[in-house]
């Protein structure tokens, strides 16, 4: 089973996201880092991305277009904030306009990929929030991870119940 | 709120809602019962017009639901508002799955020479 497990928090608006593949760290980083191969599983079937552009080293932009059933080009960005070969990643990504610039009042995402070596395979952890990262560091230097956590599970027993009424 | 019915600007106003720290506390504490917006006040360094205004944003987008009871102004979560968020999690995790899967398949590849 590639994926292991997956976690999404309503909360904090994050998706961790954990899988293993066979194969070693080096392959899969270069998921990441081979445009040509990024853009075979970056968008869904039928809506296949292009990576124009794809400067892989931190402070680097990447900028890419998906193509549509209906043949509109709807654009992304990334920043490349961390690149530390062959073991992490974190990117900000968000929309872009027809001309590849952010579209700023849409806000930016955060992701963090780490790989680790399982004795020849690979675990890859991603964590991806529709947050800053620094928003998400204040909330748990406040002490309030075990807060959300519990919250979290109560929210989900309460839509249970909510949705059984 | 028919939550299978979001649209876009529907969906804009959740995540924007949901971006501040402030506001997921207040959407966490009156999810768990309800809250006066002076009881809410009370617990920031804000003022009751700043509190006013996050509950309002919320408001808009369906996360809590307000009632006037007397003088006060009753704040209290709004289930099919937290659970649209829910659902659109769950189609980013949906997303990310599909792309783990690709990924292995490619990797499943015969190994290039690169």
């Amino acid at each position: 089973m590639t994926v292991i497990s997956t976690t999404t928090n309503p909360e904090t608006l994050s998706l961790t996201l954990v899988a293993e593949f066979d194969a070693d760290v080096e392959r899969v980083w270069q998921v990441w880092e081979d445009p040509r191969q990024l853009e075979r599983w970056w968008g869904p079937p039928g809506y296949p991305a292009t990576f124009e552009k794809h400067e892989f080293t931190p402070g680097g932009e990447a900028g890419y277009y998906m193509t549509t059933p209906e043949g509109e080009k709807p654009r992304g960005w990334w920043r490349f904030t961390r690149i530390e070969r062959p073991h992490r990643l974190e990117l900000d990504d968000g929309f872009a306009d027809e001309n590849g610039s952010p579209v700023e009042e849409m806000g930016a995402g955060h992701v963090v990929v780490t790989l680790e070596d399982l004795a020849g395979r690979t675990r890859m952890t991603v964590l991806s929030t529709f947050d800053s990262e620094e928003q998400m560091t204040q909330m748990l230097e406040m002490g309030m991870e075990e807060g959300m956590k519990e919250a979290a599970g109560q929210i989900d027993s309460v839509l249970a119940s909510h949705a059984h009424a | 709120m028919v939550v299978d019915q979001l649209d876009d600007t529907g969906i804009d106003r959740l995540f924007q809602a949901l971006a501040d720290p402030t506001r997921r506390d207040i959407v966490r504490r009156v999810t768990l019962g309800e809250y006066s917006v002076s009881g809410l006040a009370a617990l920031y360094a804000m003022s009751f017009a700043a509190v006013q205004k996050h509950v309002a944003v919320l408001e808009r987008a369906s996360l809590v639901s307000k009632e006037k009871r007397g003088r006060e102004q009753i704040v209290r979560g709004n289930h099919e508002g937290l659970q649209s968020v829910r659902r659109l999690l769950d189609e980013y995790e949906e997303i990310w799955r599909q792309r783990a899967a690709r990924i292995a398949d490619i990797l499943a590849e015969e190994p290039k020479n690169n």
